[in-house]
Formats: C-alpha cells, structure tokens, sequence
C-alpha cells in the first residue's frame, strides 16, 4: 500500500514544482517588462536590433516555406469541398479569414518557438553551465535586464511583423492554387478575400502574435535559466522550451479566439 | 575582512562544507588548496552569495551577507573581483568588450576613457594583441589572463581566483603569480587563490588552507604548511615532490 501514496505525493510534489517554476517566470518577466524603461539606451537598443535581425534571419527562410504551403493547403481543402457546391469562389475569404484569424499567428509562433526559442534557451542554458550568468551576477549585471528584456522586445516586435508576412504569403499560396486547380481568377480570389476578412480579424490575429512573442521569450529565457547538468542540461532546457511553447501557444491560442469571437 | 562561521552546505546528497570556520584578514592571500571536487569553488562561491550555506553565516567586513537585499548585495559584490574556473566570459562579445564590460554597465566614462583603460589591462595581461578577437578563437589560458583582466578592471579591494594558473604555460603562470603579489604589495588587495599548484601555492600565499572531505585539514602559513604533521596533507606534498628536508625556496619575496 505504499506505493500509491508514495506516488500521489510524488505527483503532489510535482505541481508545487510547477507552481513555483511558473511563478518565478512570472517574476522574471515582470522584472524584464520592468526593465524595458531602457529600451531607448544606447546598448540596449543596439542589443534589441541585434536580436531582431537574429529572429528575422533564423526564421524567414522556414517561415516562407511553410506560409505558402498552409495556404495552399488550405485552398485546395476547403476549395474541393466548396466546388461539390459550386461555390470555390468562397476559397479566397476562407483561405484570408483562417491565416489571418488563426493560421498566420499560429504558425508563425511554432516555427518562431523551434528555431528561435530553442536557440535563447540554449544560449541562455550554455551561459548559466560555463559560469557566464554567476559572472553577470557578480558585476551585478542583472540578466534579466541584460538579457531578457532585448530579447522579449525583440521577439514582441518581430512575431506580429512575422505573422503579417505569413499572411500575405498564406493568401498568396492560396490564390496560386486557385488559379491553378481549381480555376478561380486571381481577380476574383483576391476581392473575395478582401469582402470578408475583417479588421477585427487582423487586430485578434496581431493580438495572437504579441502573446505568442511574450511566451516564447518568457518560456525559452526561463527553461535556460533552470538549466542544470552541464552540456546534457542545456539539451534538456532546449527540448523542454519549445515544448512547453508549443503547449501554451495552443492553449492561449483557443483561449484567445474565444475570447473575441464567442 | 572574509569570515566564515560554522559553514554547512550539502550538494547533490553529500556533505561538501561540513562546519568549516576561517578568517582572510586584509592584506593577506589566502591559498586554498584540495583535490578535485573538494569543495574549493563552492567555498569561493559562497564568499559573493552565489551559493547560500545550508547552515552557518558568512561575513564580509563585518556584516551577515545572507539576508542582504539586492541594493546592499550589490555594494559588496562591487568589493570583489572574480575569476571564475572556466573565465565565464560572455562569448558573443569581443575581448575588448569583455573587459570594457563592467565599466560600461557601472561608470560614465566616455568611449575613449574605457578604452585607454581596457588597453593598459590587457597590455599588463601580455593579450594587447587579442582585442578584436573573440572568446572561442582563444587557447584556454588566453581566456583565463582576459577574465582576470575583467576582474581588476574595478579595482576590487577583494579578488578570488579559482585557478588562475590551470592550462598556462610555466612562464605565464609565473607571470600571473607576480601579478597577484604585485597586487597585494603595491595595493593592498587581500586574495583568496585556488589552485592545484602547490608551488605557486608555496610562492604567493601567506596562508594556506587545505580542504579535505568538508573539513579544513590544515591552515598555515607556507612554512608551516610543508611541515604539517597532518597525513593529508603531507601526501598531497609528496604528490607533487615537495619534501620538507631543506628550506622551500620561492624566488618570490612578500613583506
Ligand atoms: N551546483 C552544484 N550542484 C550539485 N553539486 C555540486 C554543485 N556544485 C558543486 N557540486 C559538488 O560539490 C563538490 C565540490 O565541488 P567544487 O566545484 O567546489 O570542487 P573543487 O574543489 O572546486 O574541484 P576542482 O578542483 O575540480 O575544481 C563536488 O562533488 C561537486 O560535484
Ligand atoms: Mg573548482
């Protein structure tokens, strides 16, 4: 009969665990939200350009990729369900209303959390195992200054400008299927786009964005914080950022959308 | 000016620090000395609160360093200056920027200011030619001399060394040797080093402090040391071929 309480409190113990991690996230990114008073320094600033420029580059090559071929996707589903009606006209407000309401932000965020995220906590990870962040703390430099804070701006900044280029390619790849399979003018793709698609679907969309920037900067910075071990911990803080990006970024995304549209 | 109460701390299930008491007067260079894993880095990071005892106080001037908030922890970290195992260097930042780093963060010199500074630091250092060049092109002792030339840039009352010689040459190594006397004869700079090297050990400090199994073996000063009647500490001598049959001789003079 021990073994079932040993596990209960083993499971106990996990979620205060849990708590206590997410909590001090929590404090770590309030102390760098605090910190973005000096976003306009001069080093600061320098750091932010750097990190954006970093995100653009990591990510662009991927992101073009996979935007064209979710709208394409997109397209060619709804569109062969629509033409069974007669209807594959309506493809061009599916395809923008579903990128820029879901899909754009959406995607941007998983790729952003694999290629960027990942890279914050292991950098982040490699610092705190060969001494680098015990240095900062010595010099009194606070890391999350330092550290967190030009990287939560520039991720903040970077997603929604992301994401909009996800869009635009999203539709585009959309329209190329359009024309191709399934005879729909780019024309008539493009004004039936324009119809539906609303401004409120930008703003949730763009809103989406922003939130999926805080979570990956905050998980991936913090998931390198806690890295212990040495090297085999940096690829356990790694692993664990983009998962539990991944995780939260689908919750807060269905959260979010039935916030505005319910 | 360093004092250690009844210190205990417990890492990964064993006992590291087990009750450890000592004092680093002002002025003085303390050498600690023990085989791997003894607890060396641990004691030094216990001194700027990287580490908290599990049990025991630490005192730094006088004054409890374990329930300081950050303003107060700050102004004693700004005390010291630190050169971790592994030079902890930031890796995306060049050497220049490296050492250019804490005034950069804490003063408002102006660009030309740091930089005459950063210069006369690396020269002392023999690195003038390496300002451009960034932490992964370095050797290891190259990476060691820049994190000690960011450690002084301060000038700290306080360095610890954890050590500073590992991975140098014989002739570097005596150079940083000179250099940690230099800093104490000509600026009075008290020292906690940390080494393997019993001769630098033997050379440069005025005390030395052997740890062995969470337990402060022995604490003497150079002289005494290699005479100690203390079993572990007389193999650790004979590991490295230091018998106590005729005097030690430095090459190095203090007072
Ligand atoms: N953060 C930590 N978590 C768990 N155990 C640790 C940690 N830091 C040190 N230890 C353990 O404490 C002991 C002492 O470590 P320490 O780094 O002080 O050794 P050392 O005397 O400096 O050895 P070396 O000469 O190899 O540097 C070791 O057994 C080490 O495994
Ligand atoms: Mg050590």
């Amino acid at each position: 009969m021990r073994y079932p309480a040993h596990s209960a409190r083993h499971f106990g113990s996990q979620v205060l665990q849990l708590m206590h991690d997410t909590g001090h996230a929590m404090y770590m990114l309030l102390e760098a939200v605090c910190f973005t008073r000096y976003v306009f320094t001069q080093r600061s600033r320098h750091e932010i350009a750097t990190q954006m420029f970093t995100t653009g580059i990591k990510s662009l090559a991927v992101i073009t990729v996979v935007a064209l071929f979710t709208g394409m996707i997109l397209a060619l589903q709804t569109g062969l369900e629509l033409r069974r009606y007669g209807q594959e006209v309506y493809i061009g407000s599916a395809v923008a209303v579903s990128m820029i309401r879901e899909m754009g932000p959406f995607m941007t965020g998983l790729i952003i959390a694999a290629s960027v995220g990942s890279a914050i906590a292991a950098q982040i990870g490699t610092m705190v195992v060969s001494e680098e962040i015990a240095a900062l703390e010595v010099m009194s430099i606070n890391p999350n200054r330092f550290l967190v804070m030009p990287r939560l701006v520039a991720l903040v900044v970077m997603m929604p400008i992301l994401a909009v280029y996800t869009n635009i390619l999203g539709v585009l790849g959309g329209a190329v299927v359009g024309t191709t399979q399934l005879g729909v003018s780019v024309q008539a793709y493009m004004d039936n786009a324009m119809q539906f698609a609303t401004n409120k679907d930008l703003y949730v969309g763009l809103f989406k964005a922003v939130v999926f920037g805080i979570v990956i900067a905050t998980v991936s910075c913090h998931q390198g914080f806690m890295t212990s071990e040495g090297a085999v911990g940096v690829g356990k803080a790694t692993r664990r950022a983009v998962i539990i990006s991944f995780l939260v970024i689908l919750v807060l995304g269905y959260m979010i959308t039935r916030l505005f549209y319910i | 000016m360093i004092r250690f109460e009844n210190i205990t701390k417990v890492l990964g299930g064993k006992t590291v620090l087990d009750e450890i008491s000592f004092e680093v007067g002002e002025g003085e260079t303390v050498v600690i000395v023990g085989l791997s894993g003894a607890g060396k880095s641990v004691t030094l990071k216990h001194m700027i609160r990287l580490m908290q005892p599990d049990a025991g106080k630490v005192l730094i001037d006088g004054e409890a360093i374990g329930d300081l908030g950050r303003t107060a922890l700050q102004a004693v970290r700004t005390k010291f200056g630190v050169l971790f195992q592994s030079a902890a260097l930031l890796q995306w930042m060049s050497v220049e920027d490296n050492v250019a780093l804490p005034l950069r963060e804490h003063t408002k010199m102006d660009d030309g200011k740091i930089e005459q500074l950063v210069a006369e630091k690396l020269r002392l250092l023999n690195l003038s030619d390496t300002g451009d060049k960034f932490p992964a092109d370095l050797s290891g002792g190259m990476r060691k001399r820049v994190g000690l030339a960011r450690a002084i840039i301060m000038n700290p009352k306080i360095m610890l060394y954890d050590e500073p010689t590992s991975g140098l040459d014989p002739v570097t190594s005596r150079h940083i040797d000179n250099l940690i006397v230099d800093m104490r004869k000509e600026l009075g700079i008290t020292s906690v080093v940390v080494t393997h090297d019993l001769h630098s050990a033997l050379s440069i400090g005025s005390r030395i402090m052997m740890l062995h199994q969470g337990q402060i073996v022995e604490n003497a000063t150079p002289e005494e040391f290699i005479h100690s009647k203390n079993g572990t500490v007389q193999a650790f001598l004979e590991s490295q071929y230091i018998t106590k049959k005729g005097k030690w001789e430095t090459g190095l003079n203090h007072e």
